[in-house]
């Protein structure tokens, strides 16, 4: 009964979908007041209607009905409770559905918040978003129904995956689904714009609140996987440039590049048809990301199980949502007023910079990606592009990007004096290039440029800081008013800058890590970084859906003990998988690392890593997620915006 | 209305990614592309010289035949074992590798799901597979009369592909 309640609300979903596509973008085409009225109601709807849906599969998986195809692939009733709720959007039938959700809770969101937008910009933002979502919304119901059912039921069910079994992991799909679908917000605003015909500073204030949140919610996204690469694949890696990495990296990109140039919209009025197609590259690029992955085109370790029939039906939604945008964006763009010109030296320069910048990034990411797949095609040559061709290209953009980024936010908007911007930042500089010499003696010439570009940036945060409170200049006491009084945006781009600063010095102390793969009889020890590891012994224990083989490693330095790992070997009878289970022991300033490999003559293969500075990378990326979410909670965002301007004057 | 063309190009831009991408799945469809596989750089050269008990490249000329490499441990082969029957029986040479095994699990894997081939060899260390450029077992190659390696399937061979592919390269090299 609980399935067919979630298939009967996920055609009502449908149905609300097809609604509030329609509806309200009619309604303002027509300037029917009473039609784009309805658009929060049946945004609200959907929202209503799909949340029913997906605690239905949930339902269904936690109390372990294996009636339902789905669940009896993708769960078992031994699996812990928390995977067997997670399972429900781990798998390609659930994730589109649990896809289809967010996005319809961005509707409800903007229906709810969305109060004070006029009227017509409000429809037209409610009916595109309901446009982006049905044809995938459809998708779920006609090809790809979680909730098929399964006659007769199996005993028991399939299992998830379990690398999938790791509470990381189970958080993790959220949260990037989360800032993937984020975006469409923003996106769902330009299209909206270039219907209307006009975009103003108003237009810029409401966007980026929206597209801070994504952005939030993307970054710590992109952070929880990598970080889960890191512990759970137990390679040692944390990134590495596989395509579905890359597909979450590209939106990232230009997102951030979007949250740059909306503040020059709203500031400067400038930058405007930009803004709009950065927008739309970044929702589209989103939405390849996570549904390129499904078509079986992209090659990887992370995809789901892949059918090119399905594939054709989603290329052409795709196509459909960002063929039609893009398509709408040349005809209607040169509509909007023209950006006026200012000069290079200046806040909304800099700005313009890292715009540049970070798509010149993307761009790359997006050609090493794709071009394999189109040499494929077209030459039928064989190549892989990986690691080295990406840390070739991104790095000489990234640094201009990074020595760039210290600067900026001491630039004064309209006409700055770079010259003194650089003189408050001198410390920060001579600190960053001491940084460098000192690493180039230990290591290559990049990671010596990564340090000297992290100390820039999180000194360059501090000077920031320094300088906008008066430190020392004025009484403490006045000092630590001005620092209350702070515009939170400042203070988030201060603390996101800093951010990047730690997760960019975590990057680049991976160049100092030290590896070893060595083969340990009970009692012996090795040696690695200055550290003995010293192979107790290695026995079996049982998990509640696993069997395991663990490992017990004393790890001492200069004879004192430091601390004691276990890492595992575990089989998962159902799916016939042995995954390795990494134990990490980190001081916050390295990481002690050991993988249980097989074992053999009486001994057993480990491989044992010290990482320095490695829980950086993952924790900077935390600290840029919460200066995200200070600039957030900005008054000017808070308060709402004001009252819209005179429609600016067409070119 | 330069500047009309230079609005327009994200879109032309997208249309030809789109189009490529469609060919791309409708290719993969039909078979004819497979962006995960690794081409094997055997095809159409000699079999690497080796010699295992029960088995040496020297033997593999004459006639075509199917060499297939195995293991007991290994899922997808208990998946291909009736598809390896079906051959034996319409009277394919079938030469088998068993791919880091132990001599005792191969021979209770091959009496449980049945024992397709005319000659076994055991390549216990995997020294013969490297050679080979083997990805993973199952995988199947075929050596026509003059020891050339005409074919290679990555992974169980299915009935689709038997009849597909393989039939027609066994009645070429016949």
């Amino acid at each position: 009964m609980i399935p067919e309640l979630g298939h009967f609300t996920l055609a009502l979903g449908v149905a609300f979908g097809f609604a509030q596509a329609f509806l309200p973008l009619w309604g303002a085409a027509r300037g029917d007041a009473r039609l784009m009225q309805a658009a929060p109601a049946l945004a609200l709807g959907q929202f209503l209607a799909l949340g029913t849906s997906f605690f239905c599969l949930a339902w269904s998986s936690a109390v372990s009905d294996f009636s339902v195809l789905n669940v009896a692939e993708n769960s078992n009733s031994l699996e812990p409770l928390i995977y067997k709720i997670t399972g429900s959007w781990g798998n390609h039938e659930g994730s589109i559905l649990f896809w289809c959700l967010i996005l319809s809770l961005c509707g409800a969101a903007v229906a709810a918040f969305g109060g004070n937008l006029p009227s017509s910009l409000r429809a037209r933002v409610i009916g595109v978003l309901g446009a982006a979502g049905v044809g995938f919304a459809l998708f779920a119901l006609l090809e790809s129904d979680p909730f098929l059912r399964l006659w007769p039921p199996p005993v028991d069910g399939r299992d998830l995956n379990p690398l999938l079994q790791d509470p990381g992991l189970a958080m993790h799909p959220p949260i990037l689904y989360t800032g993937y679908v984020g975006f469409a917000v923003p996106f769902a605003f330009a299209v909206a714009a270039l219907l209307e015909g006009r975009i103003d500073a108003a237009w810029g204030r409401w966007v980026r609140p929206w597209t801070l949140a994504a952005w939030c919610f993307l970054t710590g996204g992109i952070a929880l996987g990598s970080w889960w690469a890191y512990y759970e694949l137990g390679w040692g890696g944390f990134w590495f440039w596989d395509p579905v990495e890359n597909a979450s990296l590209l939106p990232w990109l230009t997102g951030t590049a979007l949250l740059h140039s909306a503040l020059v919209v709203e500031k400067r009025e400038a930058l405007k048809v930009w803004t709009v197609l950065l927008a739309i590259c970044t929702f589209s690029l989103s939405l390849s990301g996570t549904f390129l992955v499904r078509s079986g085109i992209l090659n990887s370790v992370h995809a789901f199980a892949n059918d090119p029939a399905r594939g054709v039906f989603i290329l052409v939604l795709l196509g459909l949502v960002v063929g039609g945008s893009l398509l709408l964006f040349g005809l209607r763009a040169p509509v909007l007023a023209a950006s006026g010109i200012f000069a290079p030296v200046s806040r909304e320069g800099a700005l313009v910079l890292n715009n540049i910048l970070l798509c010149s990034i993307a761009a790359v990411v997006l050609t090493g990606t794709t071009y394999p797949l189109f040499a494929d095609l077209l030459l039928g040559e064989k190549l892989s592009v990986g690691a080295p061709f990406f840390n070739a290209t991104v790095f000489p953009l990234a640094m201009p990007l990074f020595a760039a980024m210290a600067v900026g936010p001491m630039l004064s908007w309209k006409r700055a004096d770079l010259g003194a911007a650089l003189m408050k930042l001198w410390w920060a500089a001579l600190v960053a290039a001491v940084a460098g010499v000192v690493m180039a003696t230990r290591a290559a010439l990049l990671p010596a440029l990564a340090f000297a570009a992290a100390a820039w940036l999180i000194l360059g945060a501090l000077a920031d800081l320094i300088e906008r409170v008066r430190l020392f200049r004025i009484p403490l006491g006045a000092s630590a008013r001005r620092l209350m009084g702070l515009s939170r945006g400042s203070l988030g781009t201060t603390i996101a800058h800093a951010g990047l600063g730690v997760t960019i010095a975590g990057i680049a102390a991976m160049s100092l890590a030290h590896a070893a793969i060595v083969l340990l009889h009970p009692g012996e020890t090795a040696k690695l970084g200055g550290y003995d590891w010293q192979l107790v012994n290695v026995h079996d224990a049982d998990g509640p859906n696993y069997a395991a083989r663990v490992a017990t490693i004393r790890i001492s330095r200069d004879g004192r003990l430091v601390t004691v790992l276990a890492p595992e070997r575990r089989s998962f009878p159902v799916q016939q998988i042995t995954t390795t289970e990494a134990k990490i022991s980190t001081n916050g300033l390295r990481d002690l690392y050991a993988v249980l490999g097989e074992e053999r003559d009486g001994g057993a293969v480990l491989r044992l890593h010290v990482n320095p500075l490695a829980p950086w990378i993952w924790f900077g990326a935390l600290i840029m997620a919460v200066g995200g979410m200070v600039s957030l909670a900005d008054r000017r965002l808070r308060v709402g915006a004001p009252a819209r301007r005179a429609a600016v004057a067409a070119a | 209305m330069n500047r009309r063309l230079l609005l327009l190009a994200p879109f032309g831009v997208a249309l030809v990614a789109g189009g490529g991408f469609l060919a791309m799945l409708r290719r993969e469809q039909a078979g004819t592309f497979d962006p995960r596989g690794v081409p094997s750089m055997l095809i159409d050269r000699p079999v690497p010289p080796f010699s295992l008990p029960g088995l040496a490249s020297s033997d593999l000329r004459g006639r075509p035949v199917l060499v297939n490499f195995f293991a007991s441990w290994c899922v997808p082969c208990v998946e291909e074992a009736p598809v390896l029957m079906d051959l034996r029986r319409a009277g394919v040479p079938l030469y088998g590798i068993a791919y880091k095994d132990k001599p005792e699990a191969t021979d209770a894997f091959l009496s449980r799901h049945g024992d397709p081939y005319a000659r076994l060899a055991r390549d216990l260390p995997g020294r013969v597979a490297i050679d080979w450029g083997l990805t993973g077992v199952p995988e199947t190659y075929l050596i026509d009369r003059d020891g050339i390696v005409r074919w290679r399937w990555v992974g169980p061979l299915t009935p689709e592909a038997v009849t597909a592919e393989l039939q027609p390269l066994l009645r070429r090299y016949a």
